[in-house]
């Protein structure tokens, strides 16, 4: 089991809107969001849709991995829902970069990144792909209440990807699920079948936050501590730790637990908000941009979601 | 009990000034619901209980019944 990760790219929604703008047509305001999630801003699309994100941030991570379209043997994206529930947003992205070879979606809510690093992982330890694309691209703005004003303002759209090939850079990857679907969901309709005795509509974010708090500051805990005996390093040895961009008191409370420096936790979401599974990937593709993960370099990487899911892994950068 | 609590309040709002009694909320500690997370997670920690999530628990003396329940 091993790989690596050759190129990364990002796709973002052209209109950013600020708390200011939420503050117009709900009882909120900059103050309060950004004292509870650390969010300023967020992006969210008007005119695009999940495959132009998506396509997007294919081809600029083929592009830094000096690969074309046609090179890649595999395509997984990472959504709770894509621009159809079928196709998949995989088969929509290979319609876009006219590859020929499998492609799929993974559903583990905003572990699906980790989730997507497992399977890419196996098909390579399998030999049935040797260049493996991942898309995780979440359009969360057409699944809220925009009336709600406790989970409107937490969350943006967005892709982001990379490409991974053989490779030794994967360490340690973990996955789990602690079942407990009332936590956080988004509910499906029943459609207009008319032998439903209680038909449901399409429903928005369901989220019941002080449980999503507690489980995820537990979860990373736990994932860590794992991560950390299995392969029998220090929190220390940590570099970097890239954590699922729910909300910045996550990251905090997780941060002071651990008695780490601020400048190993990087954040994002005060500009994107929470973008689900593309969180993790997108603050690895600025990292990258920025030159702040170098060769050596030792990531922990944990995401929390709807499930509830967990999912963990340690990378040795190449 | 509300001794102990008194002072992981007081470490926890670097405020060794605060008057804790049984009546005392959660909002009245100026504290918002990620805080009385983290919060109950430490009192979790320190008395070994595990506390569920709940609405209902507001004061200092609903935290200290839930507690005694627990343990």
């Amino acid at each position: 089991m091993s790989l690596k990760i050759v190129g990364t790219g990002k796709g973002i929604p052209a209109r950013s809107v600020t708390n200011q703008e939420l503050s117009d047509f709900l009882d909120t305001s900059d103050e309060w969001i950004v004292s509870r999630t650390g969010i300023k801003s967020r992006n969210i699309c008007s005119h695009e849709t999940l495959s132009d994100l998506s396509a997007a941030a294919a081809r600029q991570a083929l592009e830094k991995s000096h690969l074309l379209a046609n090179e890649i043997d595999l395509i997984i994206c990472s959504t709770i829902e894509g621009d159809f529930r079928t196709p998949s947003l995989a088969c929509c992205l290979s319609h876009d970069l006219g590859t020929m070879c499998p492609a799929f979606d993974v559903n583990a809510g905003c572990t699906g990144f980790i989730y997507a690093l497992e399977v890419a992982s196996s098909f390579l330890a399998a030999k049935k792909a040797n260049n493996i694309l991942i898309v995780c691209a979440e359009m969360m703005s057409t699944h809220m209440d925009w009336t709600d004003r406790n989970t409107c303002v937490l969350f943006g759209d967005g892709a982001a990807a990379c490409v991974v090939t053989n490779g030794n850079a994967l360490k340690y990857l973990d996955l789990s699920v602690t079942a407990n679907p009332a936590v956080l969901n988004i509910p499906s309709g029943t459609g207009n079948n008319p032998f439903v005795s209680k038909p449901r509509e399409n429903g928005f974010v369901n989220m019941r936050g002080q449980d999503v708090f507690k489980f995820a500051v537990g979860a990373v805990e736990t994932g860590l501590k794992q991560a950390l005996h299995a392969l029998n390093v220090s929190t220390e040895q940590i570099d970097l730790f890239l954590l699922h961009q729910a909300n910045k008191r996550i990251v905090d409370s997780i941060r002071t637990k651990l008695q780490q420096p601020e400048e190993k936790f990087p954040i994002n979401i005060e500009r994107y908000g929470n973008l689900s599974s593309a969180s993790i990937p997108l603050l690895l593709f600025e990292l990258l941009e920025e030159n702040k993960i170098k060769s050596g370099d030792t990531l922990f990487m944990s995401a929390f979601g709807a499930g509830l899911t967990t999912g963990n892994c340690v990378m040795v950068w190449e | 009990m509300l001794d102990k609590i008194t002072q992981i309040v007081n470490d926890y709002t670097s405020n060794q000034e605060l008057d804790i009694t049984e009546q005392t909320t959660f909002a009245d500690l100026a504290l918002d619901s990620l805080d009385t997370v983290e919060l109950l997670m430490k009192i979790e920690e320190e008395f070994s209980v595990r506390i569920e999530m709940s609405e209902d628990i507001k004061s200092v003396g609903d935290l200290i019944k839930i507690i005694e329940s627990a343990q």
